[in-house]
């Protein structure tokens, strides 16, 4: 069996081609991760660059409001480019670059894996190519310009359901055609191995901070962790350190979009089956015969019919539980955090603060939540208000 | 001998590839046979997906069609069957690993071996999963065909050691599809394989010419060709029929 299992699941399903590259990158991965200059140099960009260490803000207003469990947000919204997906940037465009390589290509949803990907380019003066759903580029496409001014060439892709699963299908294809001097930053914790693994670890300083600055603030482990899960990477992120800490809940929050019982939601974990796509096995949204399924979700970001391979181990052992939130439940919730705490949340994370809204006030004062707040909301003011039937004149 | 290594017996094998259910199962059955009839040594089946990772656009476009009107894997196998009734000639199925892996490995596998399948490519399993159905293919008598690249290098041994049917060389980086010119070093990557194994071995992604065809088979036991076919179909629709053996008979000729 192939190397990056996770139980079943895991594994490197991707064309021959790509196979020696794999190898290769997973060589170089595990060589500058032990380079305590590269260690140093990754640092120095997450703290100078990007912003780091993200606070732990206690949301007092909304933990009153809600009279139960104390709120903790991580805030990676306040992050360089407004969300988590630096924090995987930074790591592998660096690497990228170490390997020699000149060009970085990226599969984008909301736009924020792209944007944050043409940044980390800009700033290590690499050329920078994103893949984006036709559909997406529509409902995000503020986020097309921003990467277009940080100097990357946006390809709108017109393929299949438009998406993000699409987008990741283009970027393999381009990957194919230019693996000698092209690296595939891929954005979450998917795809064949290394790339779960390399994702999830350059995301773990979320869960690296979070554990040590709830333990200064609070003096003890939450709880509970809660994050959204598209591919995972936040949730990855927010988890890994928790992991060994058996009496914390961890709480991955899925895209339930117009419910589970239609079929326009993205809850892999809550719906789907085991099988094998985009490089690895996993759990995957399909039809009948093992057609992919055309998902849905309001948030670009979640709109993907899979789930990462760890995360699907994580749930078969019982250490994280996945939940659905609808669109109507996370709307709710980027309305509601926006008016409690003068913090408009991304669409996704507002899947993960829709769900501490609903258990915050079931547990005892005592109890203390972790919401990895994963990004900012302003990139969906205009589809939330047009969710809400609000007529914006640009 | 099997049916595969027959279709290399003699001259160079021409081998052509269409997708299932484009534009109809009914025409499928008909565009096999015809390309049969014009002197095609091997038939590759494509079996519909809803992401084909390593096509280029005409062939994505194809499996696009064909599920359209809800193409299954059960009327692929109906397909086969049908085909079967009329002619010997070598099938062989081409699919992304999640239908097979969806439909039960035992259940496909015994279903390939009933419906008289020669052999399977699967474009995402390379030889570090072919774990997943090596043994099951074998138990039903389906060649598990390899693939190797231009990017294969010292891994052509491993995987040439321990391949079945034929080895199909990927002649170009990239996807599926028409190319003007072929960069790879072919010969090399041929003469790699050849000192570990006597298996066929045919090229194919990008052929389409006449031209390509003939230098391909100075060197290599096979040529394939998908795209050029796809398109024909794509620009023909249910009226491929005659255009298909024209060319099928023009490229099985550059092969001679």
């Amino acid at each position: 069996m192939s190397k990056g299992r996770y139980g079943e699941y895991g594994g490197q399903y991707i064309s021959e081609t790509l196979m020696n590259e794999l190898f290769y990158l997973e060589e170089q991965y595990n060589h500058y991760m032990n380079d305590p200059d590269f260690i140093d140099e990754l640092n120095t960009l997450l703290k100078e660059y990007a912003g780091r260490p993200s606070l732990l803000y206690y949301a007092k207003r909304m933990s009153e409001d809600l009279g139960g469990a104390k709120i903790y947000l991580k805030r990676e919204d306040l992050n360089h480019t407004g969300a988590h997906k630096i924090n995987n940037v930074l790591g592998q465009v660096l690497l990228a670059k170490k390997m020699g390589k000149t060009r970085v290509i990226a599969e984008t949803g909301a736009g924020q894996h792209g944007v944050a990907t043409a940044t980390a380019a800009a700033l290590l003066d690499m050329e920078c190519e994103v893949f984006m759903g036709e559909v997406d580029t529509q409902r995000q496409a503020l986020n097309v310009y921003r990467m277009e001014l940080l100097g990357a060439k946006v390809h709108t892709v017109k393929s299949g359901t438009k998406t993000l699963k699409d987008a990741v299908n283009d970027a393999f294809r381009d990957w194919i055609a230019n693996v000698n001097d092209t690296n595939y930053v891929i954005g979450s914790t998917m795809g064949p191995h290394p790339f779960p693994q390399m994702v999830r670890d350059f995301q773990a300083v979320i869960s690296a901070e979070a554990r040590q600055q709830i333990l200064e603030k609070e003096g003890k482990l939450p709880t509970a962790v809660l994050a959204c899960v598209g591919g995972g990477s936040n949730a990855m992120g927010a988890f890994y350190n928790f992991i060994e800490d058996e009496d914390v809940q961890l709480i991955g929050c899925e895209a339930g979009g117009k419910g589970i019982d239609t079929p326009y939601n993205a809850a892999a974990l809550t719906n789907g089956k085991i099988g094998i796509f985009h490089g690895m096995k996993s759990i995957f949204n399909q039809g009948e015969y093992g057609q992919i399924a055309p998902v849905y979700s309001i948030s670009a970001g979640l709109d993907y019919p899979g789930v990462g391979p760890e995360h699907a181990y994580l749930r078969d052992s019982g250490r994280a539980q996945y939940v659905a939130v609808t669109d109507e439940e996370a709307v709710g919730a980027f309305e509601y955090l926006s008016r409690t705490e003068g913090i408009i949340p991304a669409i996704e994370s507002s899947h993960a603060v829709a769900h501490a809204i609903k258990i915050a006030p079931e547990m005892d004062k005592d109890d203390i939540i972790i919401v990895c707040l994963s990004g900012r909301g302003d990139k969906d003011v205009k589809s939330i208000a047009e969710y809400r039937g609000v007529e914006l004149n640009e | 001998m099997s049916r595969i290594a027959n279709a290399f017996e003699d001259e160079t094998a021409f081998i052509g590839f269409l997708t299932a259910g484009d534009p109809t199962i009914e025409k499928t059955v008909e565009y096999i046979l015809a390309m049969d009839e014009a002197g095609c040594d091997l038939v590759e089946i494509g079996i519909p997906f809803s992401d084909p990772m390593a096509e280029g656009v005409v062939i994505q476009d194809a499996n696009v069609r064909a599920l359209k009107h809800n193409t299954t894997t059960d009327d692929v196998f109906e397909i086969v069957k049908k085909v079967r009734q009329k002619t010997d000639v070598p099938l062989v199925f081409l699919t992304y690993i999640n239908p097979v892996f969806f439909y039960g490995y035992e259940e496909f596998f015994k279903k390939c071996n009933e419906c008289g399948i020669d052999g399977i490519i699967t474009p995402d399993v390379p030889f570090e999963e072919k774990g997943e159905i090596a043994d099951i293919a074998a138990k039903n008598d389906v060649d598990v065909i390899s693939l190797i690249a231009p990017t294969s290098k010292e891994r052509i041994q491993m995987i040439a050691g321990d391949a079945t049917g034929f080895i199909y060389v990927v002649s170009s980086l990239g996807v599926t599809g028409m190319r003007s010119e072929i960069k790879t070093d072919l010969s090399a990557i041929i003469s790699d394989i050849r000192d570990v194994c006597d298996l066929p071995v045919a090229v194919g992604f990008g052929i389409n010419t006449p031209e390509q065809a003939s230098k391909i088979s100075e060197i290599a036991d096979g040529v394939i060709v998908g795209s050029a076919i796809v398109k024909i179909i794509e620009e023909c629709g249910e009226n491929a029929s005659e255009a298909l053996k024209q060319y099928v008979s023009e490229m099985k000729n550059a092969c001679r």
